[in-house]
């Protein structure tokens, strides 16, 4: 079967072995509608044939784990009956092309997701990466894509809370747009995404069906089978964020009417990917018939119906005798409903076009069987093997300037400009808004919280993956201690170039497997998540960037610590035993324009002590205040609570490292805590770990004095570094 | 979390009414805030209903009724239960619309002046001050005139527009009720959030019983997540439903 | 002279303003109405010359529409 010059199944994107072993599988050569579902379900995106054998180092369970990797997200149970869901994914390739419409279907994408488990969505958080700020196209993706998350979010009325904002030429041809959704059901109504029971109905609601996303997310080379007809293949999906509000609501009323067997979101990959994962969760087989499919264009190939990426669909599997209960809640909602098809016994995905078979294939093959590789990893060069020594740099010769230089970067700088348009209050829960070390929800009618946040850092990644995704997660489980949880998940963003060269493909391993390590140490398993690989454009890869999305419990949502500082005369203490390196600083690329050297490693076993202890001084009301020392240093740590609180601090260091690495280096586990005099006593009595506690200054005045070894290095006042952290990003996007 | 259909004093709660359009999202918000006042009990209309039996007050949540597709509110002042609003306000039934409910009083006329697009362009989620310009009706007279409050805004179309001779009745009328100001309550430009006419956040009809405003005293009720100065909205009309 | 410009979603794209419109209609009692698409129009003033069409499609291409999702046509009218 060929197009022109090329085999159909290579414009498809498979390979001759692919195309042998589905062959093989089918007992014949596939027609053209299934090898469209082969390529779809075996592609990288669905399939996941570089990571999955790596994939299954990652810890998965935990006595919290209700539901882990395999679903359309992972469950936490919470307690009281209550359980989270959650799932961080990727829309990084549709929002280099479409920022506005790339970022308002990720968003649209996750949050189906997790109401298909049955739970309400109750926050987003958003991780963007981009190229310099310098850049025009960079300022246009920024916008589009903070105007995509708005638009879609603020009308699904799911506060934005939460994320991450980075800017670095790596990122500049590959934009990273990550979305992470949490939900939150009681455990008795968590749904799956199974078909089962012979004769049961197959039924889709909520959008049509057009030509969206063809030749789009997963079979990048189809739109070649008709070149002539661009028009005809749109591969940009429009968000519909007003049919997705109607659609949640019917599902959730489905829920609790208790009419669903199961429920499943089109996502990438359209209806042959939802059928065949329904069917094979179930472990059953569906018949479906694409002639009752509502279209929303006309003379739709079959295979365009089965693999279109139209939003807003979902696809519920439902008792005969509750299909007169779905179709009156699908009125009710004026949403579309119809029976498109039924299960089986057979295990087989048959597709019908009206009376006429047009494709018979195992579900087993198409979800189970995509082949996997293995590619021999090859360590980059520029990985180092050693640490840069403290004087590899010049040493500033303004301190102050350099402190105010990097509270204005981008990297650091306040995010009001992003999330002032993000409705970050709708549904009246953020006991802890954004802008601090995580955002907290409280749970109405009960004491307990949930507290938020997403990290990454590809630039440390890029110097070691391994020691830079256990970082990411001890940074991320740091951040939920400073703000007084107990870090109980994560979910993953796995985001990587081109997986087929050694290079990227040791920085995927190297990652994973370091996640997995202090996943593993700090007790967070991963309850599933998303693989995004070949962001590389040119030839250039962007930094490795495995992003995490993490949940923590608050026991007690009147115990929410905040980093600002609270009150004149309190003492403030450096926790941990962290030794600061400029090596993959912001300050080193800031300052020195350079990305160099061997980031340090955590300690997970320290880091662990560390968090329980800053906890512990959190829920027995010692600590007034706790933040993390990281992208800024010890000095911008200092800087960010100063300005939080208008007060300022006087901070006296002991000789130790050169002053820059001092004020500015970056280290694990180190976290600032500030408590009055009198609990200094009482803080020394739940060290029972031994953490490292120095005391080095007090809150106070209205300026930001640091000095070490008796010598004065900084000296800024609080309203200057105020000014220049709240407007640099503003002015850098409008400027 | 329930609302109490009793009052301790034992008389009936004050009713109020959520209406739920397809896209309201601060539906939820509206009713749990009402709801966790004593003496006051709510309940979700659905915007086809077209009976508003028994309620002493209506609150048209924020949010995107219908997408907002076309203008905010055009479509969902057609919804059945609009008719029945009309009706409810012209017999002097207390109506309050809330953002995207303030958007649709507009297009439905029970309110008069059209709400442009934010001068910033973008959508805006903050904190604002706003001055109490009117305390002598049935949703503010547990505030002062002249008392600074803070409350949310979270819209993208607020820029409040009437023409001149509208304006002056609305001044004659005192039917502005709230503008927004800074702390100390002056109204400047920079308080002023998305460009609106006079800086006007909230007016009310000639008879105040219709109540419209772009920020959300239902964010603002319960200080664990963000404050409390929205309370005296609810707590005014539940005083003014029980003393009328 | 004049340009007049006329906006709309690309033939194919999802356009959910004109799907709730489309909804809308018949609650009024306007039945049978269909393919309701939402656009835009914007008029502006440029100057007169032979390759004011070029520009114009420029303007078009780069900034009025985004023809990615949208097509554009426009009208020259002589003042």
């Amino acid at each position: 079967m060929t197009t022109g010059q090329k085999p159909a199944y290579e414009l498809l994107g498979l390979k001759a072995r692919e195309y042998d072993d589905i062959c093989s599988r089918l007992g014949r050569e596939p027609n053209y509608v299934e090898l469209a579902i082969f390529s779809l379900m075996w592609s990288e995106h669905c399939g996941y044939k570089h990571s999955r054998p790596l994939l299954k180092n990652l810890p998965t369970s935990g006595e919290r784990i209700l539901q882990g990797p395999g679903e359309n997200a992972g469950i936490i149970d919470i307690g009281e009956g209550l359980a989270i869901a959650m799932k961080i994914e990727s829309h990084n390739h549709p929002s280099a092309i479409e920022p506005f419409q790339g970022a308002a279907t990720g968003i649209g994408g996750i949050v189906r997701d997790i109401f298909a488990m049955g739970a309400r969505p109750v926050a987003c958080l958003d991780p963007l990466h981009f190229g310099s700020l310098e850049k025009a196209r960079q300022k246009f993706l920024l916008d589009g894509v903070v105007a995509g998350v708005a638009s879609y979010g603020n009308c699904m009325g799911i506060p934005t809370i939460g994320g991450e904002l980075h800017f670095e030429d790596a990122y500049e041809d590959n934009c990273l747009v990550n979305v992470m959704c949490v939900g939150m059901v009681e455990h008795d109504k968590i749904l799956k995404a199974s078909a089962s029971g012979e004769g049961n109905l197959i039924i889709l609601f909520g959008s049509t069906t057009g030509r969206d996303g063809i030749g789009g997310a997963s079979i990048l080379a189809s739109a070649e089978f008709d070149e002539t007809a661009e028009e005809k293949r749109p591969t940009v999906q429009v968000g519909d964020p007003f049919t997705e509000k109607k659609l949640l609501e019917a599902c959730l009323e489905m829920r609790d009417q208790g009419l669903l067997v199961g429920l499943q979101d089109l996502g990438a990959g359209g209806l042959s990917s939802s059928a065949s994962e329904m069917a094979s969760k179930g472990g059953s087989g569906i018949d479906m018939n694409i002639a009752k499919v509502p279209l929303r264009e006309s003379g739709m190939e079959p295979f365009e119906i089965m693999i279109s990426e139209s939003q807003e669909r979902m696809l519920a599997c439902v008792t005969p005798a509750n299909k007169a209960g779905v179709m009156a809640i699908c009125a009710k909602w004026d949403l579309d409903a119809t029976v498109v098809g039924a299960v089986t016994g057979n295990g087989r995905l048959r597709i019908f076009d009206g009376d006429e078979m047009i494709g018979d294939m195992p579900v087993k093959a198409l979800v189970d069987e995509a082949p996997t590789y293995c590619i021999t990893p090859v360590r980059p060069l520029h990985e180092a093997d050693v640490a840069l020594p403290d004087d590899h740099y010049p040493l500033p010769g303004d301190l102050d300037a350099a402190l105010l230089e990097l509270l204005a970067s981008p990297n650091i700088c306040s995010r009001r400009w992003v999330y002032r348009q993000y409705d970050h209050m709708v549904q009246t829960n953020n006991a802890l808004w954004p802008g601090g070390e995580a955002a907290v929800i409280r749970i109405k009618g009960s004491r307990h919280g949930v507290a938020l946040v997403t990290d990454g850092n590809g630039r440390r990644c890029y110097l070691d993956p391994r020691r830079g995704a256990r970082l990411v997660v001890a940074e991320a489980a740091r951040n939920l201690s400073c703000a007084g949880a107990r870090p109980l998940a994560i979910t993953n963003c796995l985001n990587f170039g081109n997986p087929e060269k050694g290079e990227i493909y040791h920085q995927f391993q190297e990652a994973v497997e370091g996640m997995a390590e202090a996943c593993r140490e700090l007790e967070t398993p991963v309850t599933g998540g998303n693989v995004s690989f070949y962001n590389e454009s040119f030839g250039k890869a962007i930094y490795p960037n495995p992003v995490v999305g993490m949940m923590g419990l608050v026991e007690d949502t009147g115990r929410i610590m905040t980093h600002g500082f609270k009150e004149e005369g309190d003492v403030v203490l450096l926790l941990g035993g962290g030794r600061p390196a400029v090596d993959g600083s912001e300050y080193q690329l800031r300052i020195h324009g350079e990305v160099d050297g061997r980031i340090p490693d955590v300690d997970l076993n320290q880091e662990k002590k560390l968090q329980t202890f800053v906890r512990g001084a959190i829920l027995e009301g010692i600590a007034k205040s706790a933040h993390d020392v990281s992208d800024g240093g010890l000095a911008c740590c200092l800087a960010e609570s100063a300005i939080e609180s208008g007060v300022g601090v006087t901070v006296e260091l002991e000789a130790g490292p050169r002053p820059d690495v001092a004020l500015f280096g970056e280290t694990p586990e180190l976290v600032v805590v500030t408590a009055a005099e009198a609990d200094l006593e009482r803080l020394e009595r739940i060290n029972g770990a031994g953490v490292l506690v120095k005391r080095i200054g007090r809150v106070g005045g209205n300026r930001i004095r640091i000095s070490a070894g008796g010598k004065g290095i900084i000296d800024t006042p609080v309203a200057e570094a105020a000014q220049v952290w709240r407007e640099s990003l503003e002015e850098a996007v409008a400027g | 979390m329930t609302a109490s259909p009793q009052t301790h004093t034992g008389v009936h709660a004050v009713r109020f009414g959520v209406v739920v359009f397809p896209g309201s999202n601060c539906d939820a918000d509206s009713y749990d805030a009402v709801s966790t006042f004593a003496g006051a009990e709510a309940r979700y209309l659905w915007h086809k209903d077209e009976e508003l039996d028994g309620l002493d007050c209506v609150i048209l949540p924020g949010g995107f009724s219908y997408g907002d597709y076309l203008r905010c509110g055009a479509i969902a002042r057609f919804s059945p239960i609009m008719k029945a609003v009309r009706r409810f306000a012209e017999d002097g039934g207390l109506v309050i619309g809330i953002c995207n409910g303030f958007q649709i009083l507009l297009e439905a006329g029970l309110l008069p002046g059209a709400m442009h697009r934010n001068e910033g362009l973008r959508f805006v989620c903050q904190l604002v001050n706003l001055r109490v310009e009117n305390a002598a009706m049935p949703f503010t007279h547990r505030y002062d005139e002249g008392q600074v409050i803070q409350v949310p805004i979270a819209h993208m179309e607020g820029n409040y527009f009437i023409d001149e001779a509208g304006l002056s009745e609305l001044e004659a009328n005192k039917q502005i009720v709230i503008r927004y100001a800074n702390e100390s309550g002056e109204i400047t430009g920079e308080a002023n959030p998305n460009g609106s006419q006079g800086n006007i956040a909230g007016i009310c009809n000639r008879t105040s019983n219709v109540f419209g405003l772009m920020p959300h005293p239902e964010r603002v009720c319960d200080s664990l997540v963000g404050g409390a100065d929205g309370r005296g909205v609810f707590e005014s009309v539940i005083d003014f439903v029980k003393n009328r | 002279m004049k340009a007049k410009v006329y906006i709309t979603p690309k033939k194919g794209i999802l356009d959910p303003q004109g799907v709730a419109i489309e909804r809308a209609l018949p609650a009024l009692g306007f039945e049978g109405v269909g393919g309701v698409r939402v656009g835009k129009y914007i008029e502006l003033e440029l100057p007169d010359g032979e390759g004011a069409g070029e520009e114009m499609d420029k303007m078009c291409h780069k900034l009025l529409a985004n023809p990615i999702i949208e097509d554009y046509r426009f009208e020259l009218v002589p003042d």
